[in-house]
């Protein structure tokens, strides 16, 4: 009865292969104005993406290329590049230097061309109240914060976004294995294979996953088009989305957009299996934990304190 | 004879006393409206509803939890006809299932309203797509739910075209379906529970008792309905439905409330008396959190109104009383719909996972798409439920009116 789909990886192509058809793909001409209502027939009937193979893999990130150039305007690159081996990401974020800014939120909103409007954000940064207070399982938090400067008096943040679990409880619920995990540890998302049942969402346990409740719109000049399959690609409308720890970055070995973007170098992302990255340093030498431990979803995303006092106020 | 079958189908669907067109056109209607606002969800999504991220399950699963219980009917029928002989039940059983049909209908209608890219419904076919069986609990519910749609619509089907030709229908072939459909009605409340039961994201409802507390609290009000409706059918038709069958199903239903209030008692202390930080979904229900209060009238009607009915039902002279026993029936209708529907639902999400408090409600577009769904379970039934007494009455077919079939 199963149709487990594990160990029928044919999509995962090799780097070198892939690319050489990616200049193939960008040979072929423009999508004339007709073949549009052929390109929707053809997504209502797509198959999962790891169900294609190569050549389909192929014809499909060119016919996206074409699509969305010329939707937005700009030369558009559309990869799926695959895992990078023996890589684990991992991620370790600085709760003593956060002061609540925000401006991973909105490089992450860039990055990942989430919608405007409605607005979708991947991370969310909660502010709690110093001493007593609630805060370990995540009550009392505080999304809407707007004093004129942050960090405030008396206030500490903790950003939270998709925690990467290795045992993810959004995987195991869906029904038709629309999420899953690959190889590197990244829970992503098929959003041509998604039905919206929005059965992930309740059952993660750390708000990581946003609906497209209406139609995403981006505006052309924010376009990022640099683009991943799995990762930043245009949503749609009635699917799942989630943090990727931006695959169409890390997967080159470039830092995610939120880490670039934080400005107090609160946070840390590298690679699990290499003992000299970053991220082995912190959990090596700092007191990591990780949020809602109870559960048991053993996340790849740590927090810590790299200073006693935390930030001064 | 077949020919003669449909024609005589199709003139007992049509003809009927100025209520029962009246009663058709209404629910036509209704539906009509709920297929116009359908059209508005479609062009702009779900966000034309007052979910959002915090809350991403609202009305249409309530009423999907609420209309599974439904579907019980038909098994607190089927257990005292065929499991202990019971006869006077045996001109009902088949109008339970009709219900069964019904119900299990709207669930499905709902479910298919709450998602998002409905169009992609072939993604979860078994073998044309992927169905992540067993690991994800809702291709679970997918199959019990399609089955007991399946099971009751043939054993009705079965048991009309024997009665019509003026036969029995208890045969060896069929009987094994029917003691079957028994544990397949516990299945589709059992696999529902576990939906939710299964996400300990979710304290609310990561607990062990909702299972049976399910169970119970449908035996209650697909039954309730049932009452009502019976004395309906035996009002305005020429079927006989004896107080005996009425009585027993009364007294089912008795029970099952004992232990649906048991059950809440459970869980009531132990949410209290360990009053941990998983309390806080327990108390935005029931109290109130951080001033944000607007289930707690609700839920206290459900418990008040669901403790009146058991407390008339409990007295058997009371509960013989048909007019006492209509109240009691509408006040478990109207308990379990808030208890199972809004008081389950929206407080699992409430707080969220990240502690905040969205004070989802249903909006006008939501209530009148559920509204219109409600009117085509209802037609079914009506419709269902005509053809089924005009049958078993003799009006149309071979059926002898005064056998125990």
């Amino acid at each position: 009865m199963s149709d487990d789909i594990k160990g029928k990886d044919k999509s995962l192509i090799t780097r070198r292969k892939f690319l050489a058809g990616l200049t193939a793909g960008a040979a072929a001409s423009a999508l004339p104005a007709g073949e549009a209502g052929a390109y929707a027939f053809e997504e209502l009937f797509r198959q999962h993406y790891k169900r294609l193979d190569a050549d389909d893999l192929k014809d499909i990130l060119a016919k996206l290329e074409e699509e969305l150039s010329f939707k937005y305007g700009k030369e558009v690159h559309a990869k799926a590049t695959p895992p990078l081996d023996n890589t684990v990401f991992g991620y370790a974020l600085d709760l003593s230097r956060c002061i609540g800014c925000r401006r991973c939120v909105y490089a992450c909103v860039r990055e990942n061309n989430l919608s405007r409007d409605p607005q979708i954000h991947w991370i969310k940064v909660l502010e709690f109240q110093k001493g007593n207070n609630k805060w370990q399982g995540l009550e009392h938090s505080n999304r809407y914060y707007e004093p004129e400067q942050v960090p405030e008096k008396g206030r500490f943040y903790v950003p939270v976004q998709c925690q990467q679990c290795k045992k993810p409880p959004c995987v195991k619920v869906c029904p038709v294995q629309a999420t899953w995990q690959e190889p590197d540890g990244i829970v992503v998302v098929d959003y041509n294979w998604c039905i919206g049942c929005r059965f992930c969402m309740a059952a993660c346990p750390y708000g990581a996953r946003s609906f497209n409740w209406g139609k995403p719109s981006i505006l052309k000049e924010e376009f990022n088009p640099d683009i991943h399959y799995l990762g930043n690609r245009p949503q749609y409308k009635g699917i799942v989305g989630k943090c990727t720890f931006c695959i169409q970055r890390s997967r080159q070995g470039k830092y995610t957009a939120c880490v670039e973007a934080c400005p107090v170098g609160a946070r840390k992302f590298g690679n699990l299996m290499d003992p000299n990255s970053e991220i082995r340093y912190v959990l090596e030498n700092m007191k990591v934990f990780r949020l809602k431990e109870e559960l048991d979803t053993n996340p790849k995303f740590f927090y810590f304190f790299s200073m006693g006092t935390g930030v001064k106020s | 004879m077949v020919i003669d079958a449909i024609n005589g189908i199709l003139r007992t669907v049509v003809t009927g006393s100025r209520e029962y067109k009246a009663w058709v056109g209404f629910l036509s209607l209704l539906a009509l409206v709920g297929i116009v606002f359908v059209f508005r969800q479609i062009d702009q999504g779900l966000i034309a509803t007052n979910m959002r991220d915090e809350v991403s399950w609202g009305w249409y699963i309530a009423n999907f939890t609420f209309l599974v219980g439904v579907a019980a009917a038909a098994v607190v029928l089927v257990i005292p006809y065929y499991i202990y002989d019971f006869k006077p039940i045996g001109e009902i059983v088949l109008i339970g299932e009709i219900m069964a049909v019904a119900a299990v209908s709207m669930c499905l209608m709902f479910i298919v309203l709450d998602m998002g890219s409905a169009e992609r419904f072939w993604h979860l076919i078994p073998m044309i797509g992927i169905f992540n069986f067993p690991q994800s609990i809702l291709t679970w519910d997918v199959v019990v739910l399609n089955m007991y749609l399946v099971l009751n619509l043939t054993l009705v089907i079965y048991a009309l075209s024997k009665i019509y030709a003026g036969k029995s229908y208890k045969t060896k072939l069929i009987m094994p379906f029917i003691f079957f459909s028994v544990p397949a009605a516990i299945s589709i409340h059992t696999v529902t529970a576990f939906l939710y039961l299964g996400a300990p994201a979710r304290p609310f409802w990561n607990t062990a008792v909702l299972a049976p507390r399910f169970i119970a609290s449908a035996f209650c009000s697909g039954p309730a309905f049932m009452l009502i409706i019976f004395q309906i059918i035996r009002k305005t038709t020429k079927l006989k439905i004896a107080d005996e069958a009425l009585h027993k199903v009364a007294e089912i239903v008795t029970w099952c409330m004992a232990v649906n209030l048991f059950l809440l008692g459970s869980e009531v202390f132990k949410e209290m008396y360990s009053a941990t930080a998983h309390i806080e979904p327990f108390n935005y229900l029931w109290n109130g959190l951080r001033g944000h209060s607007q289930l707690v009238p609700w839920i206290w009607t459900a418990l008040i109104v669901n403790s009146i009915a058991f407390l008339i039902l409990i007295i058997p002279s009371i509960r013989k009383n048909f007019f006492m026993l209509n109240i009691a029936c509408a006040f478990i209708f109207i308990g379990v719909y808030i208890e199972k529907g809004m008081g389950l639902i929206f407080p699992g999400f409430i707080p969220g996972t990240l502690g905040e408090i969205y004070d989802y409600m249903p909006n006008a577009m939501e209530l009148w798409i559920s509204l219109g769904v409600w009117a085509i379970g209802l037609l079914i039934f009506t419709i269902g439920a005509k053809i089924c007494i005009a049958i078993k009455t003799g009006e149309i077919g071979h059926a002898d009116p005064s056998a125990h079939h």
